[in-house]
Formats: C-alpha cells, sequence, structure tokens
C-alpha cells in the first residue's frame, strides 16, 4: 500500500483531533495513577494474567461499557447530522466511517462481551463449579477480545476507519472501491476477538456440560444456563463461517485473490450470503442469554418459579435451529426465486412462535406472584412491551412482498434497535444491576437507577419509534443528509432528542456506579436481594471466595438456592473442608494476544514483516504453553476454614 | 433539455402542513415529543402507505393486513402485562400469592397455536404477493393488455443513475419519463457496487448487481413526478444518487420521446466511460441519442468499469489520502477509442460470462 507517511495519522478534523488529545491525556493519566498508587504489580498478577471466570467477567464488562460509551458517542454523532436537513456536522466520508463503527463496535465488541462477561461470572456459579473447563483459554479468549477491539477502535486515528457498513458488502469493500487501509482494520480486528469468541463458544459448551455439580441435571439447570449452552452451541457453528469469510476477503485485500471481486469473476454475492450465514445466527447469540437473563429476573422478583421450563428450553432449541435457517431474509431484494423469498418469509415468520411462546410464559410467570418493582425487574418489564414492539415489526419484515418497501430504510434500522436495546441492552443493565452486589459487595443504588430506566426508555421510544415512520416514508437508512422538501425533518429532530436522552441517562448510570461505591451499604450475605432462587446465591460471602464453594452443593430440583432457603440447609456450613485444586494464572494468553494485535496491526498497512514477526511470535508463545507443566495448586483447608469464618463479617 | 430539477414537489400541500404543526409544537414538552410521531402519522400519509400504481398497492395492501394483526397482537400483550402488574404486584396480605403455580397444558397450548395460526395467515397473501410481483402488473383494460411492458435498463453508476431505453434508443442520466398504466420492465445492473432501485410511491426495491440482471416490474396509475433513489449504500455519494420520475399520459410520453430522438446529442463511448468514474453527475441530468449497450452490458460484463478506469487513467484513492487529483486522459490520447468497440450481445453464447446471471432472466 504507498500510504503517504503523513496520511498515517489522520489529521485535519477538529472531532478526530478531539478525540485524539483525550485519549492520550487519558492514556497518560491512567499510567500516571497506576505508578503513583503503585499499582503495577497488583494490575498484573490479580487481574490481567487471571484466569478466575470472575475476574475475567468484569474485565469484560469493563470493556463492554467502555465500547458503549465508543458507539453510543457515534451514534449521537450520527443523530447530530441527521437533526435537520443539509446539516454539515459531518460529512459523508466522515459519516459512512462513523455507522460503520457503530455497528461493529455495539454488535461485536458492546454486546457480545458484555454477555460474555456475565455468562464467565454467573454461569460457573449457577452450575456450582469452582471455575470453567479451560481456564487458561478463557483468559486468552478476553485477551484477543480485548486485542481485536483495540485493534478496530484504533483506525479512526491511524490510517482511518472502515466506512463499507458493519456488514462490509463486496464489491464495495473490495481494493477497488475501499482503497485504503480502513476495510482491512475490520477484516483483522473482527478476525482475532471471532478467534476468541469461538473459544469461549467452546469453552462455556463444555463447561456446562461437563462440570455441573451434583444432582444437576440438564433439566434442572437455571435458564440462564440453558440459554448460554444454546448460544455457545450456535457459537460453535456460526463463528467458523465469519472466520473463513473474513480470511477470504483478507485474502483479497492483502494477496489479490478474486473471491469478492470484480474482476476475474469474483462473485462479491457470495461474501453477502457468508456473512449472513454467520449474522443471523448472531442475532440469536446476543439475544438468547438475553432471554435467559430476563428469565431470571423475573422468577425472582415475582417470587414463582419460572413458568412452563419445559416449554421455555424447548422454544431456544427452536429459536437456535430456525436461526440458521433465515439468512436470505437479510436480502429479499436480491432477486431470488419466489420460491426462495417464499421458503425464507415462512422461516423467518416461524421464529415469531416459540418467541411469542416465551412472551407468555414470562407474563404468566408472574401471574399469581408478589411482584416488586426492583431496578433490574423494571428494565425487564419494560423489554416485554418494547421487545413486542421489536418482533411485531420483526413479521411485518418477514413478509418478502411487503420488505421490497421496508429494505435498507429507516423502519428496518428501527425495527433492529427495538430489539437489540430492549432485548440485548435492557438484559445488559437488568443483569449487570441484579448481579452487582454479586460482582462488587454492595448494590446500585434503585433511586439513581430508576432515573437511569425512565430516562432510557424514554429517549429510546422518542429516538426510534418515529423511526418506523421515516422508513415508511422512504427514508433509506445510511444517507448522511436530506434534503428539506423530502419531509423528514420533524420525525429526524424528535429523533436525536431521543438519542441525547439516552446518551443522559448512560452518564447517570456511570455517575451510580461511583455513587454505589461511595455510599451504598455493604451486603452482608451471599443473597443480596433476599430472593435468590440459584446457586450464584448461594455462596458464604457476598463476593464469592476465590474458589466460589468451600464444598460443591448438591442440587435436586429446580431453583435449588430457593429450595435450600424453604429447608433451611446451608450446604457450605459445619462441613469437613478438603483442600481444593486451582489453576495457576498465566501470563502467556496476554503475550500472545498482543503478538496478533502487532501482526494483525503490520497486516492492516501491508507491513508483512511485521506479520511475520507477530507470527512467529505467537508460535513461540504456543510452545511455551505446551511446555508449561503447572498444573495448578492446593487451596489448603486451613485458607478455606479461614476464609469461611471471615465471610460477611 | 429536462432541466425540471426542483420545480415539482412530491406531494407538497401534505409535507408543508406537516412541517408548519411542528414549529409550532417544538416548545412543548417531551410528552409531547412522545405522541407526535402518531398525530404526523395521522396528517400525512407516508409514502410506501400512499400508492401511485398497482405494485405499491399490493405491497400496501399487505402492510396494512399485517399492521392489523401486529396491533392486535401488541394490544393484548400490553393489556395483559398492565393487568397482571397491578394484580400481582406485592402487597400486604398475600391471598393471590400461588408459587406452586408453574405450568398449565392448556394455556401453554393456546399461545403455541394461535402464533401459528396468524403465521399461516399471513404466510398465504404473503406467499400471493412475492409471486404476483414476479410478473408484469394484469392489465385493467383489454385495450391496455394488447401493449407489451415498457423495457427500460437501469444501470448504477456510483453515484448516478443511467437509463436505457433500448426500443426508443435513448438514453438519460438521473431522471426518467415512463407513460401511466402501461407496466415497466426494468432490467437492472450495476456498473460497478451493489445498488438497489426504489420508487417508494411505485412499488418497492430490488437490487442492481454487475455482472448480474434482475428484473423489477412497476407501473404507475397516476400522473405525477415521484422520487427515486438508490437505497442501497454504495459509499461517499451515495446520498446524491436520486432521480425523478415523470408519470405522465402516453401522448405527452412519446412527445418527450420524440423531443430527446430529436434534440439530444450522440452518445459517445469515452463520454460512457468518464460517466463510469466515480463521482456525481455535476451537470444534474442529462439525455443522449444511442445507447451504451451497443458497447456494454454490465449484465454481461462485470470488469468493463475497472477496464475503462484503466484506460482513462483513473486510480481509487484512500478517501483520507492528501492529494485525491486524478490525471484523465484525453479521448484523442486512448487509441482505444479511436477504433469501433460494437459488441452484439444478440448471440448469448458468445457470453463467457453467462453463469453469474441472475436466475430469472
Amino acid at each position: 500500500m504507498d500510504l503517504k507517511w503523513n496520511e498515517f495519522i489522520i489529521t485535519g478534523d477538529p472531532l478526530i483531533l478531539g478525540a485524539q488529545i483525550s485519549i492520550l491525556l487519558g492514556s497518560i493519566a491512567a499510567v500516571a495513577a497506576l505508578t503513583y498508587f503503585k499499582k503495577w504489580t497488583w494490575l498484573w498478577k490479580e487481574w490481567l494474567t487471571s484466569v478466575d471466570h470472575k475476574k475475567l467477567g468484569i474485565m469484560y464488562i469493563l470493556s463492554a461499557l467502555l465500547m458503549l460509551f465508543r458507539g453510543g458517542v457515534d451514534g449521537l454523532m450520527m443523530r447530530t447530522q441527521l437533526a435537520t436537513p443539509n446539516m454539515e456536522f459531518l460529512d459523508p466520508q466522515h459519516y459512512n466511517e462513523v455507522f460503520s463503527t457503530h455497528g461493529v463496535i455495539m454488535i461485536i465488541f458492546m454486546a457480545m462481551p458484555f454477555l460474555i462477561g456475565l455468562i464467565n461470572y454467573i454461569v460457573p456459579l449457577q452450575i456450582g463449579a469452582r471455575d470453567v473447563a479451560f481456564p487458561f483459554l478463557n483468559n486468552l479468549s478476553f485477551w484477543t477480545f480485548f486485542v481485536g477491539m483495540a485493534l478496530f477502535n484504533i483506525s479512526f486515528i491511524i490510517g482511518g476507519s472502515p466506512d463499507a457498513g458493519w456488514t462490509g458488502y463486496t464489491p464495495l469493500a473490495t481494493n477497488d472501491f475501499s482503497p485504503g487501509p480502513g476495510q482491512n482494520y475490520y477484516l483483522l480486528g473482527i478476525q482475532i476477538a471471532g478467534i476468541g469468541t469461538l473459544m469461549t463458544g467452546i469453552n462455556f459448551f463444555v463447561t456446562i456440560l461437563k462440570m455441573r455439580t451434583k444432582g444437576m441435571t440438564l433439566m434442572k439447570m437455571s435458564m440462564f444456563t440453558w440459554t448460554t449452552l444454546i448460544t455457545m452451541l450456535i457459537i460453535i457453528f456460526a463463528f467458523p463461517v465469519l472466520t473463513v469469510a473474513l480470511a477470504m476477503q483478507t485474502f483479497d485485500r492483502l494477496f489479490g485473490s478474486v473471491l469478492f471481486t470484480l474482476h476475474g469473476d469474483g462473485n462479491p454475492m457470495l461474501w453477502v450470503n457468508l456473512f449472513w450465514v454467520w449474522g443471523h445466527p448472531e442475532v440469536y447469540i446476543v439475544i438468547l442469554p438475553a432471554f435467559g437473563i430476563f428469565s431470571e429476573i423475573i422468577s425472582t422478583f415475582a417470587r414463582k418459579q419460572l413458568f412452563a421450563y419445559k416449554a421455555m428450553v424447548v422454544s431456544i432449541v427452536t429459536i437456535s435451529v430456525l436461526s440458521f435457517l433465515v439468512w436470505v431474509h437479510h436480502f429479499f431484494t436480491m432477486g431470488n426465486s419466489a420460491e426462495a423469498n417464499s421458503f425464507f418469509s415462512i422461516t423467518t415468520m416461524a421464529i415469531s412462535i416459540p418467541t411469542g411462546v416465551k412472551i407468555f410464559n414470562w407474563l404468566f410467570t408472574m401471574y399469581r406472584g408478589r411482584i416488586t418493582f426492583t431496578t433490574p425487574m423494571l428494565w425487564s418489564l419494560a423489554f416485554i412491551p418494547n421487545f413486542v414492539i421489536g418482533g411485531v415489526t420483526g413479521v411485518m419484515l418477514a413478509m418478502a412482498a411487503a420488505d421490497y418497501q421496508y429494505h435498507n430504510t429507516y423502519f428496518l434500522v428501527s425495527h433492529f434497535h427495538y430489539v437489540l436495546i430492549s432485548g440485548t441492552v435492557f438484559a445488559c443493565f437488568a443483569g449487570l444491576i441484579y448481579w452487582y452486589p454479586k460482582m462488587f459487595g454492595h448494590k446500585m443504588n434503585e433511586k439513581i437507577g430508576k432515573w437511569v430506566f425512565w430516562i432510557f426508555i424514554i429517549g429510546f421510544n422518542v429516538c426510534f419509534f418515529p423511526q418506523y415512520f421515516l422508513g415508511l416514508d422512504g427514508m433509506p437508512r445510511r444517507i448522511s443528509t436530506y434534503l428539506p422538501e423530502d419531509g423528514w425533518t420533524g420525525l429526524n429532530f424528535i429523533s436525536t432528542v431521543g438519542a441525547f436522552l439516552m446518551g443522559l441517562a448512560f452518564i447517570i448510570f456511570v455517575y451510580n456506579i461511583y455513587y454505589s461505591w461511595r455510599y451504598a451499604p455493604r451486603e452482608k450475605t451471599g443473597d443480596a436481594w433476599g430472593l435468590g432462587r440459584n446457586l450464584e446465591w448461594a455462596t458464604s460471602s457476598s463476593i464469592p471466595p476465590h474458589y466460589n464453594f468451600a464444598v460443591l452443593p448438591e442440587v435436586t430440583g429446580l431453583d435449588p438456592y430457593w429450595d435450600m432457603k424453604e429447608k433451611g440447609l446451608d450446604q457450605q456450613k459445619n462441613v469437613d473442608y478438603k483442600p481444593i485444586h486451582m489453576p495457576s494464572n498465566s501470563a502467556v494468553p496476554a503475550i500472545m494476544s498482543v503478538l496478533m494485535g502487532f501482526a494483525g496491526f503490520g497486516l492492516v498497512f501491508h507491513w508483512y514483516w511485521m506479520g511475520i514477526v507477530g507470527a512467529i511470535g505467537i508460535f513461540i508463545t504456543m510452545i511455551v504453553r505446551s511446555f508449561d507443566y503447572n498444573d495448578g495448586y492446593y487451596i489448603s483447608v486451613e485458607e478455606i476454614k479461614e476464609t469461611e469464618a471471615k465471610a460477611n463479617k | 433539455m429536462q432541466r425540471e430539477n426542483g420545480t415539482f414537489v412530491n406531494s407538497g400541500k401534505e409535507r408543508k402542513g406537516s412541517r408548519r404543526m411542528l414549529k409550532k409544537l417544538k416548545p412543548l414538552s417531551l410528552l409531547l415529543f412522545l405522541a407526535l410521531p402518531l398525530m404526523l402519522a395521522g396528517c400525512s400519509t407516508p409514502e410506501v402507505l400512499d400508492p401511485k400504481g398497482p405494485v405499491a398497492s399490493q405491497q400496501s395492501d399487505l402492510i396494512i393486513l399485517s399492521i392489523i394483526f401486529m396491533l392486535t397482537i401488541v394490544a393484548v400483550v400490553f393489556v395483559l402485562l398492565t393487568i397482571i402488574l397491578v394484580k400481582y404486584r406485592e402487597r400486604k396480605d398475600h391471598d393471590k400469592y400461588s408459587p406452586e403455580l408453574h405450568g398449565s397444558m392448556l394455556l401453554e397450548t393456546i399461545w403455541t397455536i394461535i402464533p401459528i395460526i396468524i403465521v399461516v395467515i399471513l404466510a398465504v397473501p404473503t406467499v400471493r404477493t412475492i409471486y404476483s410481483l414476479e410478473k408484469a402488473p394484469e392489465p385493467k383494460s383489454a385495450e391496455a393488455a394488447s401493449e407489451d411492458p415498457l423495457v427500460i435498463h437501469a444501470t448504477s453508476i456510483n453515484w448516478k443513475w443511467v437509463f436505457t431505453y433500448p426500443d426508443e434508443d435513448i438514453e438519460t442520466v438521473n431522471y426518467l419519463h415512463i407513460p401511466i398504466h402501461r407496466p415497466v420492465e426494468f432490467k437492472l445492473t450495476s456498473a460497478d457496487s451493489m445498488a438497489a432501485l426504489w420508487i417508494p410511491s411505485l412499488g418497492g426495491q430490488k437490487y442492481n448487481m454487475a455482472g448480474m440482471q434482475t428484473t423489477l416490474y412497476l407501473q404507475a396509475d397516476e400522473a405525477g413526478v415521484y422520487d427515486g433513489r438508490n437505497a442501497n449504500f454504495t459509499g461517499e455519494g451515495f446520498n446524491e444518487q436520486r432521480f425523478k420520475v415523470y408519470a405522465e399520459e402516453e401522448a405527452d410520453y412519446q412527445q418527450w420521446v420524440e423531443e430527446v430522438q430529436n434534440s439530444a446529442p450522440e452518445l459517445t463511448q469515452y463520454e460512457y466511460d468518464n460517466l463510469l468514474i466515480p463521482g456525481v453527475y455535476d451537470d444534474g441530468t442529462a439525455e443522449f441519442n444511442g445507447t451504451h449497450l451497443q458497447w456494454i452490458d454490465h449484465s454481461k460484463n462485470a470488469e468493463y468499469t475497472l477496464e475503462a478506469w484503466d484506460r482513462l487513467g483513473y486510480e481509487p484513492k484512500n478517501p483520507h489520502a492528501k492529494d485525491k487529483s486524478q490525471n484523465i486522459l484525453p479521448e484523442d490520447e486512448i487509441p482505444y477509442y479511436q477504433q469501433d468497440n460494437t459488441v452484439d450481445y444478440s448471440d448469448e453464447d458468445m457470453d463467457n460470462n453467462e453463469h453469474a446471471h441472475a436466475s430469472h432472466e
């Protein structure tokens, strides 16, 4: 690539300059603080090299919150540009980069890591395990995600961001139409993070199948664990498709192959198919764990067992199968035969059946319950009506003949924000607040939390509801501006107001993290809400000890912890402890992933020497790992006794 | 010359009304903002639900049918949710609390079967419409039935539209004239990125793809000027890849064709190849005698655009490059344009690219 030296760092845009300065100052402040408080060793030993699923979970969630900020700022920039016609806040090129990064970041670097963070923290606890099946791999998953995220995120200050949409459709994304390093960042950033996701899929699939505590049969697992199991299965089937497709496009862009190009008989539409063969299951990867979280919370705060547990399990399994049979609905307008479009219309509409069943089961979980309106419950309750709006518009989109009019419009934009925000984002907020005392030993402030909730819910609807009408009025997605005579001004302005309300809610949410850390009372027991039903609440202290359970609990039915409380059992007390075997920390994943980032960065700019050096480095770390005979250590009975005695004193 | 952009404003009255209303409402509170979309929807019909031809009205009917069903579902869920939240919220007495209730065969069967029925009810008209849209709209009168659809090749180029009338042997850039009450058979293809031809008032979109041809039938039953555009993202100039559709009486249409045939300049290959350089068409619109099909049908050769760039000396550049100037060679410096490059596509077997064609050509 003949990149001139003065084109390496992006210059000339005040917004980007501002970001560059604040990133620089932020980094200097972080380094200074760590040095001043002598926290470097602590950070390295306790966190970065940790294989503890709980710490990895927290690191995932922190990264995801950072990405929610970044992706949110992208969104606000887009809404500002669209607030009024002929706006000149972002030029079209800049707008294209912003909406492309918004999509990738929100799906791949926000929604997935947020959910994987919650899964990491909670699922091993819910199945009564002390860690995951492959703790080393878990740390490596986190690091590949983190490095992929970092690589993708620096694109806007170094070299330029991808600008072909989050879908990276060819031929637009080929070298002929997207010259420059932008699309390479997309390919390599997602590729590196995707490796980690696939490993997470394998890791948790095995963990759930092999590491459940005594008595926990598959049909006695919590709903969150069930949705996680199925999600991991979808990851295992879907992510290899993405990996191969990304590699193919990378070959086109770096090495001149002609797989998706216009020249040499390439087939650009093959990319579109491969992308969505991964892309549609991906939607369910980010929605099924959300369903699991809502199931937990609704059942907890209605004080009732989940209604129709078996039907819920059957529904998620059905959804996971159907999720692989609907990808063509993303391009009904490609000129497919009437037969193909009819088939995919019907399979898509069929997904609404198990989803509808779930909605009614959630409603009837609360029927004859004792509903308390805590913040996590509010988010879960708001999910139902908002998700139904998103869902029914999804059925409308599934009707191919009508989709020709909705496709590529704000109707679609509104639909997928309704399902992804009220599904995934509400679940992230709900799950984080619900399990917050488990992670940090204190709740988030409920009063501030309710303010956040109401501002966000109102902002969300004000932002996205008008977009259905914009779509029906002919406004296509991805346009960077429109004309006054298009008649879209009013609704766009309203939509922008809503977007800023969501931004405000996010700021208050972050403030609440600080406020609660300072002022919230510390929890005394493992069962912070007093209503816990599953094993994550059965730990002896509010934050589980490093080994989770001094004695692995025994399970006899659904909602095992609720059952124990009813019977007055405390399995963690008055028992003979045995030494506990735990895995050792490792620095290899961090180093290996940084080398992947090094190689990836080089390849973005066609600096092959960096790619080669990085690849050799990765190989060396693999060898180091292969000859690593450290298979963990034992926690002595004395230490366990001491820890248990101290619990919640 | 037809430079009428801006003199026609599509359904201006309704639009102006809603804008005026909006100005009044601006200072009002958030709650009003919430209600506004509904009010706006009441004042002016969105373009898609205000069809001007048989294709758009089939789609509009289907959309309205689905909206009715969907609103019913939404209403049921909202009412049920409200009742449950009010009735079963935590109170002092717990008489209604039945923690042992966690399943009901009857209820579960009901809410599995009802969605299945709704899906079936919606699937039937959906499939019927999908098939119906693959054919030209049914003629309303016996007289109209004798007429074949008007064939127009719509070629998307970054970031402009070229419309080719092969039988009339004319070509336009960024605007269309069509007769009303007569089906138009659009043959869609792209010279470069994937685009989508969309005229919301007349019907839904379909993709334009290089090296392939897709067919889209549309028809206008009301004279007027409609907005058309590329709906599928194609890069920097995507916003501006729009065009006007002038739907007019048969006689007016014929008169326009003759006018173009008599007065428009002859299209040269050099001029056409220059259109293939990515950019917004500076002159807004244009019309030509003769069509580009004499040299290239992009649905049969996906590489032509890249070859034309090479000939002309155009090089794609990093959008962040400091120097984005191009050095396009003049016609007389390129020997290629001194020869006759006419191709004959009438013999399909000549085409070595045929496997790439869309299925229902």
